[in-house]
């Protein structure tokens, strides 16, 4: 008898998205960058655009994305990726083109190219990785690195007298008339991850509509430079980078731009986490 | 196309949008911003790109940016401006994308401030950009040779692949004079950008354009192809121009605005019966090694003339490897010398020469 006859063919229940090349990433074990980009790739099949998207990847764990996105790529220097992306969408209008950013390269080094990019309405997707650390340089203060918590350059915890506070950059963006999509996703369970990819399908279709800037924040785990587990760090996540980071849309697009605020149409959605959100309520999400 | 009457800055401007460049990012800064102004209202008029970036370093990257799209691309700076890009540059030349800069340089360092001089020297030919990269300086001496270079320097950066300096000071895009701008050439259709660049990866495989090689060796052979590619440009693309050297016994060396103000020099002491004559680089990088080298057969001495504390100096020692004295005569922090003052060098030097003749 042979193999065939007793296991009967199934289509397989999950496949490769076509956006991905099928090789084994670098990321460490528990690392939530593999999720992120398998949604990114997702977003993209889905929508049909694989022949049209350019990413630009930045310095930090996912300098390498290129390896892993089937798609054209540029690799930007530290934090200047939304630069570079202006560049490339300004004489390739008909592409759409991403920024695939961690914390230290988005918030730190390169916080005057997002904002700006945010200001001038650029048309661009940026995928904004938030994991409250800095990754291949091995676990250093980032500039979203909670108050309290212990890195190799915060080792007593990060004390905000004399290191600061940590940066909630969609807030921060959804502030600027240009963006049209601010988001803030989380991927620490599957509804989460669910929801962070219509997010993400949200922020290519800002961009395939023409709307402005688009920006999806995603809260991501680090076990390795954290001291976690796969599982604690999923849980770290949940219960301590949530409530700091709530979760939500911040911008979405026909929010008309108001004094003391971006409070729009879609306020009225709610329900959502706000448990450290200094009383400003993001709109939609959970 | 008639001869008028154009400011350096417009003129160069002018020239790069009339070499098909599809798209300029920059920042202002004195004495360069009326490129800037200029590409603000000439670029969008045409349909072409244009932004005001936050800064030289965001403008560097936007260049960059464009250039992996295969886009004909430019920004333009002045000296505290370029410093800021020389990481964007750094990265350009890692990744072998045409990009064109134009340095109308500074009195520095520093903020310094915005009168002309030639400081930039060694940042620019020398390397600027941190690793082994190397990018073809081009350094004019007139606004008509402003305007050619600018669009010269288009094509030299695709040949290449590399990054291509404009370099000239503030004298030069500040001043007005009669020159000829070249007739308008349409951008490359989106369709016919070159094969390595990134414009969706539609029934091919995926580019990826990046300057990082993790493993060394991999990173060798990938320096010793941009080694090889400098070699070419060493061969191929040195430019330089000779005045009077035919019967010269003194060899003034100098570049840009320096030569120019050398010339009138040399012609005085011609007139004096001084036998000087002048080489002046245009291509810093490549420089004109071989032609210098010959000076020791030609001349009994050089003289080295720039808007620096000497810079360009050491490559004609290099050049001239000890054969001939080199002396040199410069004025630095935004001043520029008369052309007496290097008269009067000319003159110095021909007095001792004469004096070393008797005694000998």
């Amino acid at each position: 008898m042979s193999v065939d006859a007793v296991v009967p063919a199934v289509a397989p229940v999950v496949s490769y998205p076509r956006s991905l090349t099928p090789v084994p990433t670098h990321y460490c074990p528990g690392c939530t960058h593999g999720i992120a980009h398998r949604l990114v790739a997702e977003v993209i099949d889905e929508l049909g655009v694989q022949d049209i998207t350019i990413g630009v990847a930045s310095v930090g764990c996912s300098v390498f994305a290129y390896n892993y996105f089937a798609l054209d790529f540029a690799q930007a220097p530290h934090g200047r990726a939304p630069a570079l992306a202006t560049g490339l969408k300004r004489v390739s209008p008909g592409k759409l083109v991403f920024t695939y950013q961690g914390d230290g390269d988005l918030a730190s080094i390169g916080a005057a190219e997002i904002l700006h990019a945010a200001a001038r309405g650029e048309n661009i997707t940026v995928i904004f990785i938030n994991n409250a650390i800095y990754g291949m340089t091995g676990g250093q203060m980032a500039p979203t690195t909670l108050p309290g918590q212990r890195t190799t350059s915060s080792p007593l915890g990060r004390d905000v007298r004399t290191q600061g506070h940590p940066l909630r950059m969609s807030e921060l963006l959804a502030q600027v008339d240009g963006a049209a999509y601010v988001a803030r996703r989380s991927l620490h369970d599957v509804v989460n991850i669910r929801r962070a990819k219509k997010a993400i399908r949200k922020a290519f279709e800002v961009q395939q509509q023409g709307l402005g800037f688009a920006m999806v924040e995603l809260l991501s785990s680090c076990p390795t430079n954290w001291g976690l587990t796969a599982q604690q760090s999923l849980d770290w996540i949940r219960d301590t980078m949530v409530p700091a980071f709530p979760l939500g849309d911040f911008k979405v697009p026909g929010d008309a731009p108001e004094a003391g605020g971006s409070r729009g149409p879609s306020a009225a959605k709610a329900g959502v986490s706000t448990a450290a959100g200094n009383g400003r309520a993001p709109k939609g999400g959970r | 196309m008639a001869r008028e009457l154009l400011k350096g800055n417009v003129a160069f401007a002018e020239a790069a949008i009339r070499a098909g460049c599809e798209a300029y990012f920059g920042y202002p800064i004195t004495p360069q911003t009326e490129a800037l102004e200029h590409m603000a209202k000439r670029m969008p008029e045409l349909g072409r790109a244009f932004v005001q970036a936050e800064s030289e370093v965001a403008a560097i990257n936007m260049v960059y940016g464009a250039a992996t799209a295969g886009a004909r691309v430019m920004s333009s700076s002045s000296s505290p401006g370029v410093s800021l890009m020389m990481e964007g540059l750094s990265y350009i030349a890692g990744s072998r994308v045409p990009v064109v800069l134009v340095d109308i340089m500074r009195g520095g360092p520093g903020l310094g401030n915005i009168a002309p001089a030639q400081s930039d020297y060694n940042q620019m030919v020398k390397g600027g950009p941190h690793g082994d990269a190397r990018m073809i300086v081009l350094a004019p001496a007139t606004v008509q040779e402003l305007i050619d270079l600018t669009v010269e320097a288009f094509d030299l950066a695709e040949r290449y692949r590399c990054i291509t300096v404009v370099l000239a000071d503030g004298s030069l895009g500040q001043m007005m004079e009669p020159a000829e701008l070249p007739p308008m050439r349409e951008p490359r259709p989106a369709a016919e950008r070159a094969a390595w660049a990134l414009t969706g990866a539609a029934g091919r495989d995926p580019h990826a354009i990046t300057s990082i090689y993790l493993d060394p060796e991999e990173e060798e052979a990938y320096n010793q192809q941009l080694q090889a590619s400098y070699r070419h440009i060493e061969q191929d693309e040195v430019r330089f121009v000779e005045e009077h050297m035919a019967d010269a016994r003194i060899a003034v060396v100098a570049f840009g605005t320096s030569g120019r103000l050398s010339l009138t020099a040399i012609e005085t002491a011609r007139a004096e019966g001084i036998r000087v004559g002048l080489i002046r680089p245009v291509t810093l990088y490549p420089f004109p090694v071989a032609r210098l080298r010959r000076l020791a057969e030609e001349v009994d001495a050089v003289l080295v003339v720039e808007m620096n504390a000497g810079q360009m100096l050491h490559d004609v020692r290099a050049a001239t490897e000890g054969h001939v004295p080199v002396a040199f005569f410069g004025r630095t922090g935004g001043v520029v010398p008369m052309p007496e003052e290097v008269l009067d060098a000319i003159r110095d030097l021909h007095l001792q020469l004469a004096l070393e003749e008797a005694v000998a």
